[in-house]
């Protein structure tokens, strides 16, 4: 008899591919972001949110104030070291699971500015999913960025959702 | 033994209404502000020190970014202070064509400014309708240099190049249609009862004290104070151009909301001027010591492409003096002060910010005032934070 | 003579020794004096009727580290009434320099800049504290020993919230 488990066979299973299936369908269909617009970046996300370039196709439109009640931040925008413990305490208040990208070269890396008060890159204080390049990126560039977070999304298991989580660890 | 306390609320950093990261410590009684405290400084950048250790080319790009919701404006000022420290003439073409961009820049940055504040207060219609005459703006202004925010078009000595062919017809049909959208806009707030109640009788300052506090731009002219610096002390040809600076009387913010609109159309009135009156001629200065060459003679002439690369590597070298350059841009005076001390790289870059001043007055606007009237006075004053923590 | 030249020449004739230099740049009045001078210039350049510079364009600071005194404070008044501009110069030390945020409300907080960016410590200023940087940041960053990547560019930057901190 084959021993059955988590990590050892069960994730291939075809009821738990369904239900894996309809999970991750639910949730990379309804993402909804926290407004965390920081310098140039933000005007660039906020034209994704309208008529033209819709966001709202992808069913993220409702950009939450609050970060309770999200599961998807969009740095964009340069991060400087008097904003860092914000955006740290707005990542650890937002309940699991959640998702972060990265926008712009700022937000990815530093971008142009490398000088005594900016941190070369969010992923020096959060843990990032997908990383959009360029100063500033067109609105299509996020739209294919979120396209690439959906298909990340897709490929969760079972594995990777615990039903206990640790504080300081991310589902 | 009872005592009374006064509660203090912060208006954090991440906040939906505050247009970018400005942090608000507010002392309430009640609903009303007794004491505000504004906190900046979290987009210091140190955009002046990165400017001391680059030449007068590299720098350009660092300027786009200080006010990101109009990038022409900020070029041209940068330009005319290095203009001014090296003495060149800037050909006629040149400067009708920097004074038609400037001006539809501002048409976009206004729009963006109603649409965000009329979305703050709670007239969400207004966003969407704003957002598609900005696109419209944007597509014009992507033809001539290829970036939507940050185009970096205006250059020391003219222009990077010449227009392309399809920009004077696509400008024409923007703004010809123009008038009639502001039109629309009007319809939906001038006289709605909701808005008047809402922005008349906030954020009173009175003219005297806008003059101390330097404050400058729309929220000087509603306080009814004439000083704008296109009629003051013109540059790149505006006293050629006819045109009317609104002034409002009473300084609170239903005031500043009708002096922006009428700047607004004043704009295209002077976009469809100079498209009827565009000279031919240049659009470089015949300055051969310090502005590159045209780009189809790098490729065919020797000299001029050596002539090109020395530019590009070394830089210019202005003389040993000092100079300082302003213009009008939506938000206010934007003023550049260079000190050079003869190498390749300025000793000093100082930029004088509009918004740093006029939020500097917000403090005395909202005193007494409720809650909901903080966001609206902070909303007309139309502060942009890339500007202020430079 | 012109206009410009003119307010030179009432200003020296008024101040005499304390102006050090009066000087045309670009077609627009330049003036420096000392330190213990320049509230009286200033005070005499806003509430004079005739000449009422009412509105502080900017006000910065230089870094000249080789001269003594090693900081420059610049000035720029213009006049409302009369549509003129003038720039002022003095040298100061780090400490000891006059505030002129009772004349002029805008340099309160152009004031708090100079000292953060630079250090110079403004006597009665209401409010003397950091304003770009962190509180507790140490150093001045525009200064020209002050390297452009701060002092521990080295390091990893980590961040610790203060309820972590407590723990």
């Amino acid at each position: 008899m084959e021993k059955r488990g988590i990590g050892m066979g069960i994730e291939d299973s075809v009821p738990v591919k369904m239900v894996d299936f309809i999970i991750n369908w639910a949730r990379k269909n309804s993402l909804f972001p926290v407004t965390f617009g920081l310098a140039c970046c933000a005007l660039e996300m906020m034209v994704a949110s309208s008529a033209e370039y819709d966001i709202a196709r992808f069913g993220a439109e409702v950009f939450r104030p609050s970060p309770r009640q999200s599961d998807l931040m969009i740095v964009a925008g340069t991060l400087t070291k008097k904003m860092a413990p914000m955006v740290k305490r707005i990542y650890e208040q937002m309940p699991n699971p959640k998702w972060v990208i990265a926008f712009g070269a700022c937000a990815s890396s530093g971008g142009i500015f490398r000088s005594y008060s900016v941190v070369q890159g969010v992923d020096q204080i959060v843990p990032v999913d997908v990383y959009i390049p360029g100063c500033p990126p067109r609105p299509e560039a996020l739209l294919t960025g979120l396209m690439e977070l959906q298909k990340k999304i897709q490929k969760e298991t079972i594995k990777d959702r615990p039903l206990i989580t640790l504080p300081g660890k991310t589902a | 033994m009872t005592e009374t306390k006064y509660m203090t609320l912060n208006m954090g950093p991440q906040h939906p209404a505050t247009h970018g990261v400005l942090r608000f410590a507010l002392e309430l009684d009640g609903e009303t502000v007794v004491k505000s405290t504004p906190h900046i400084g979290y987009l210091h950048r140190g955009v002046e020190k990165l400017m001391e250790s680059k030449t007068y080319w590299q720098s350009e790009p660092l300027t786009d970014r200080l006010d990101y919701t109009s990038g022409m404006s900020n070029n041209l000022a940068y330009c005319l202070a290095v203009e001014k420290l090296l003495g060149i003439e800037i050909p006629k073409r040149a400067q009708y064509i920097r004074v038609m961009l400037s001006e539809l820049q501002r048409i976009a940055a206004h729009i963006l400014w109603l649409s965000t504040h009329a979305l703050d207060i709670g007239a969400m219609t207004l966003f969407f309708y704003g957002f598609r005459e900005r696109e419209n703006c944007l597509k014009v202004l992507e033809t001539v240099s290829g970036a939507r925010l940050m185009p970096d078009y205006i250059r020391f000595g003219g222009l990077r190049e010449d227009l392309p062919d399809e920009f004077m017809e696509k400008a024409r049909i923007f703004i010809d249609d123009f008038p009639r959208r502001v039109d629309e806009y009007e319809t939906l707030l001038t006289k709605n009862i909701i808005w008047i109640k809402r922005t008349q009788g906030i954020g009173l300052i009175s003219a005297q004290e806008a003059i101390n506090y330097s404050v400058t731009g729309p929220v000087l002219r509603a306080s009814g104070v004439n000083y704008d610096v296109r009629k003051a002390y013109p540059y790149s040809s505006y006293e050629d151009f006819d045109f009317e600076i609104p002034l409002g009387d009473k300084g609170d913010v239903y005031d500043r909301y009708l002096v922006r609109l009428k700047e607004m159309r004043q704009s295209a009135r002077i976009v469809t001027q100079a498209l009827d009156h565009l000279p031919k001629g240049p659009v470089r200065a015949p300055d051969l010591k310090h502005v590159p060459p045209e780009k189809e003679s790098v490729k065919n002439d020797m000299a001029a492409l050596i002539r090109h690369f020395k530019l590009m590597a070394d830089g210019v070298e202005p003389p040993k003096t000092e100079a300082y350059a302003s213009i009008e841009s939506s938000k206010g005076e934007l003023g550049f002060y260079i000190i050079s001390d003869g190498t390749n790289r300025p000793y000093r870059v100082r930029i004088r910010p509009p918004s740093f001043l006029n939020l500097a007055s917000i403090p005395r606007m909202i005193e007494g005032a409720l809650v909901a009237d903080v966001i609206a006075a902070i909303g007309s004053v139309d502060v942009v934070l890339g500007e202020i923590d430079k | 003579m012109s206009e410009q030249q003119e307010l030179l020449k009432t200003l020296s004739d008024r101040f005499g020794q304390k102006i050090s230099e009066a000087y045309l740049s670009f077609g627009e009045p330049v003036v420096k004096v000392g330190r213990d001078s320049l509230r009286d210039l200033i005070s005499f350049l806003k509430n004079d009727p005739g000449l009422s510079f009412d509105m502080l364009v900017d006000l910065f600071g230089v870094d000249y580290p080789e001269a003594e005194p090693r900081f420059e404070i610049v000035y720029i008044l213009r006049s409302t009434r009369n549509n003129k501009r003038v720039t002022i110069k003095t040298r100061t030390r780090q400490t000891g320099m006059d505030t002129v945020s009772d004349l002029f409300k805008a340099a309160e907080w152009l004031e708090r800049e100079i000292y953060d960016m630079f250090g110079v410590q403004f006597v009665n200023h209401p409010d003397l504290r950091r304003i770009y940087t962190d509180d507790d940041f140490e150093g001045h960053p525009l200064r020209k020993d002050f390297p452009l990547q701060g002092r521990d560019y080295d390091k990893p930057f980590t961040v610790t919230l203060e309820e972590e901190r407590s723990k």
